[in-house]
């Protein structure tokens, strides 16, 4: 059985070096666009105080809280520096322009 | 007995594949070619030399007529294949030419992409993709004239280069803020842009062309901002699409190209196809070094060697242009368990990057020295573990023991005649000559002697390089605290070199600076984006994506990821219309809290982002706009009533807060600006602890600055005392203009005054009076594009993306 991957739209529907929320049964997913177009996506939680990361400031392969200026790693969804926590990461990929997440991650209850 | 192989198409790659075949199974095949192009195989990639002049045709053919004789290939020229049989197994070309297969390859090759915008089709547009293009472009250069070049990628460098080199004025306009951004990160697009410019070809980023213009013949091309560009031809050089449509009307598996396996079969056993035309593990390519790997596959294949497989390839790019160096290969992203080795050094001019994951090198960007891109890109193809040579890997394969790098680099690069000084008007020349004759060795002297620094200070750390530089080890600087950790400058560095060296990007001040990070980091950006903003206005691009989520949505975000509005109140007036509207506003969208702020205006507290644009429009439609409380920026003017209905009121307090807010209201700042005129030194607009202040008294204002009712609590300084509203005006702008220009991102104007002193500012802004009238003035042409009401803006649409989510699985379950 391979994932099931659902699309959720374009590359070009996030800013470089930005983010868009994708609204799911389980809580909003954060998916973020790095400079060099890498896609990432993690629960929009910061696990300091579930401040919403998508709306943070994304440089590099990391994004700043907006709340409380915590670092997340976007790809392992580790708090950086002094903090430690982490927000579950979700898998993504690109399909030639279109962004895709998996569906399994999404549940709640998956790893 | 031979079996016969049939090949459309004669570009590099089938060339390249019947070399092989030849070699491998030299009598295997009788071969059989149909070309469109009415000539023999030759080296693509060469055109650019051929156009700037470098070359001649003669020197790129590949394989002349005498190589197809002597291999006994039957060679079509001019002779476009239409269709294939797939049945009969026989291919026909437009001439009315049958060949019958045992094997066909399709290599058909791609087009270049036609932005189709009206007058695409004119006379003097031009692709460039074959010798008949260059011919053309050489054609129309004889005659001099303008050309316009759309596409800043490869090809499109290339072209507007070797037109330039043929005497005519180029201008390249390209879609993307950085140039060749797939290839490059925006520091090497940035070097790549000012190497062109300098040597005269005219770079337009964020382009995006509204039609080309003319009437027969092409006369100019018009951007989507209504510029218009004059041109006598125009290039697209936009990107290529496979040619596919021979395979897909021959019934094969097409996606965006031919899909081939590893075998590089197409879906018909029989047909194989590579170069530019297949698409393999859903990957197209444009560049030579993949389309030779997929030509010696095929041909082993065609050889019948049944294990020969094609895995993909790592690619590398090299610009042709001659100056310019410039080397990209493999992925140079970031990313999860990446680190990157950068080396700048902005008076050389040469930039390198190096992206490594586990000791093995990923990618690389080479710029100014490109030596060793081949021998990156060697270690990088074969996976070589680079740990013990990763201290010195940066230099290159012949490191001898290279100098360490020098942080006063960017000051050394400075002529002698770059003003250091802004204050006291003293250059670079004028600081090097004192040291040297007075034998000067410490920032003090350097103020005694030339006055350099002497004032406001904020060159301090740029006088201190130039006693670096001119004494060695013998001078010890002081310390500087650096922005962040992405660089060793401090705010007041970083931006008087803004000044100096007209720096006007994020990406140009952090190669001139040699950031430690490619991209900054939370500290920097928003720092950057607002002292680039400061300084140019009206040329610089604000980055949306380098401001703090309060700034780029224009509201304020709460703990709950709800956002805040307050709209302006201006002077903290407001109506029944005004309050009507915000009432509405409130029940409509159900707004949970509205609270009266200490700045004199309503705060409706927990709207949802998606609401914004909606509230604003209701807002706006009662003339309520943003209020700026979200942003580093001019916050509230509070008054009392004065002379309206006060009987102590001394002056139209009231009148000129709403003034003062009038004019200067969508102004950025370092940090927040709240600014309060009371009537009478009763003082009930609590102006003795704003950052600006004004008390009237009977014979006029007095004007305060600098001071804090927060985590601080300091009473104002007194700047002076002025006899009209007017001058009171002319004043206050003045001194937040010399704020603007050298307060450090979040330093609030006490701190700034506590740091550079309230008589250097006294004097800058009260008794200077043409100093203050350049501020003023300074200060005026600013606003002029600062004064769009952000609320009104994206209640219109304008960056919807911000507001809305970008998909709504819900919807989607609830569908399933």
């Amino acid at each position: 059985m391979g994932t099931r991957w659902i699309d959720v739209g374009l590359l070009a529907d996030i800013p470089a070096c930005g983010a868009r929320v994708v609204k799911s049964p389980e809580g909003d997913i954060a998916v973020f666009r790095t400079s060099d177009d890498r896609l990432f996506a993690l629960r929009d939680r910061c696990p300091h105080k579930g401040g919403p990361l998508s709306q943070g400031i994304v440089h590099g392969t990391a994004v700043t809280c907006p709340l409380h200026n915590w670092v997340i790693d976007l790809a392992s969804g580790e708090a950086q520096g002094a903090d430690s926590g982490c927000a579950r990461r979700i898998a993504i990929r690109r399909l030639g322009d279109r962004v895709q997440l998996s569906a399994e991650a999404m549940r709640a209850d998956a790893a | 007995m031979s079996e016969r192989l049939v090949v459309v198409g004669n570009g590099m790659a089938p060339g390249r594949m019947l070399e092989h075949l030849f070699q491998a199974a030299p009598d295997a095949y009788d071969v059989t070619i149909f070309n469109a192009e009415p000539r023999v195989n030759y080296d693509r990639i060469m055109l650019s030399p051929v156009l700037s002049g470098e070359k001649r045709f003669a020197d790129i053919v590949v394989h002349d007529d005498a190589w197809y004789i002597d291999h006994g290939i039957t060679l079509h020229k001019g002779c476009r294949v239409v269709a294939i049989d797939r049945a009969g197994k026989t291919v026909r070309a437009a001439d009315g030419t049958v060949a019958a297969y045992d094997k066909l390859v399709i290599a058909t090759g791609s087009t270049p992409f036609v932005v189709p915008v009206a007058g695409h089709d004119l006379p003097g547009v031009l692709t460039y993709r074959d010798l008949d293009d260059v011919e053309a472009m050489l054609r129309a250069a004889s005659a001099g004239g303008r050309a316009v070049v759309i596409g800043g990628g490869l090809l499109g460098l290339e072209a507007a280069a070797g037109l330039q080199a043929r005497g005519m004025a180029v201008t390249v306009l390209h879609l993307m803020p950085t140039l060749m951004e797939r290839q490059l990160d925006p520091a090497a697009g940035y070097l790549l842009q000012k190497a062109l410019e300098a040597r005269g070809i005219d770079v337009v980023l964020r382009a995006n062309t509204h039609a080309i213009l003319g009437d027969g013949r092409v006369a100019g091309v018009r951007l989507d901002d209504g510029a218009e560009i004059p041109a006598d031809i125009v290039v697209m050089a936009v990107g290529i699409r496979p040619s596919t449509q021979l395979g897909r009307d021959a019934g094969l598996d097409v996606n965006r190209g031919i899909v081939v396996d590893d075998a590089m079969t197409t879906s018909d056993p029989d047909i194989l196809a590579l170069g530019e035309c297949v698409e393999h593990r859903g990957q197209c390519y444009g560049l030579v070094a993949p389309l030779y790997e997929m030509a010696k596959v095929a041909a082993l294949r065609l050889a019948g060697d049944r294990a020969a497989a094609y895995g993909g390839s790592v690619t590398a790019t090299k610009l042709k242009v001659t100056g310019v160096d410039l080397y990209s290969a493999g992925d140079f992203a970031d990313g999860e368990g990446r680190e990157e080795i950068v080396l700048r050094d902005a008076a050389g001019g040469v930039y390198k990057r190096l992206v490594l994951r586990d000791d093995r090198i990923l990618g690389a960007v080479l710029y100014g020295d490109t030596a060793d891109g081949p021998w990156f890109f060697d270690l990088m193809k074969r996976g070589v573990d680079v740990s013990a040579m990763r201290e010195t890997l940066i230099f290159g394969q012949r490191y001898a023991g290279g100098e360490p790098l020098d942080p006063t680099a960017a000051v050394a690069a400075l002529p002698g005649e770059a003003e250091i000084c802004g204050c006291n008007g003293v250059c670079k020349g004028t600081i090097l000559d004192a040291i040297e004759s007075q034998g000067l060795t410490g920032l003090d002297a350097v103020r005694a002697h030339t006055k350099a620094s002497s004032s406001c200070g904020s060159c301090s750390g740029l006088v201190e390089s130039l006693l670096s530089l001119s004494l060695g080890d013998a001078y010890r600087p002081a310390a500087v605290q650096p922005m962040c950790d992405c660089t060793e400058f401090g705010h007041d560095d970083v931006r008087r070199l803004i000044v100096a060296h007209e720096l006007k990007s994020i990406p140009a001040v952090m190669q001139e600076f040699g950031w430690a990070s490619s991209g900054g980091c939370a500290k920097c950006r928003p720092a950057l984006n607002y002292y680039l903003l400061a300084t140019w206005p009206g040329e610089y691009v604000d980055d949306g994506q380098s401001r703090f989520v309060n700034e780029r949505v224009h509201a304020n975000i709460q703990k709950d990821g709800t956002f805040s509005v307050v709209p302006r109140m201006w002077g903290g007036i407001t109506s029944a219309k005004e309050l009507r509207a915000i009432a509405d506003v409130v029940d409509k969208f159900a707004i949970p809290t509205v609270k009266v702020t200490g700045g004199q205006r309503i705060d409706m507290l927990g709207v949802k982002k998606e609401h914004l644009p909606a509230v604003w429009a209701d807002l706006n439609a009662a003339g309520l706009v943003s209020g700026h409380a979200y942003g580093k920026a001019l916050r509230t003017v509070k008054t009392c009533v004065g002379t309206d209905w006060c009987r102590f009121g001394t002056q139209d307090s009231t009148g000129l807060g709403i003034r003062i807010e009038k004019f200067m209201w969508g102004s950025w700042t370092p940090a927040k600006v709240k600014i309060a005129v009371s009537g009478c030194p009763r003082n009930c607009a609590e102006a003795t602890c704003k950052d600006v202040g004004v008390v009237c008294v009977d014979s006029g204002y007095e004007i305060h600055f600098a001071g804090a009712a927060g985590l601080d609590i300091k009473g104002t300084e007194i700047l002076g005392r002025v006899a009209t509203e007017d001058e009171a005006l002319q004043a206050i702008v003045a001194l937040v203009q010399l704020y603007r220009e050298q307060g450090r991102y979040l330093e609030r104007i006490y701190k700034w005054a506590r740091r550079v002193g309230v008589e250097t500012i006294r004097a800058q802004v009260l008794d200077d009076l043409d100093r203050r009238e350049a501020l003023f003035a300074r200060f005026v042409h600013s606003q002029r594009f600062s004064q769009h009401d952000p609320w009104a803006e994206r209640a219109g649409g304008r960056d919807a993306h911000e507001f809305q989510a970008m998909a709504d699985l819900n919807l989607l379950e609830a569908a399933e």
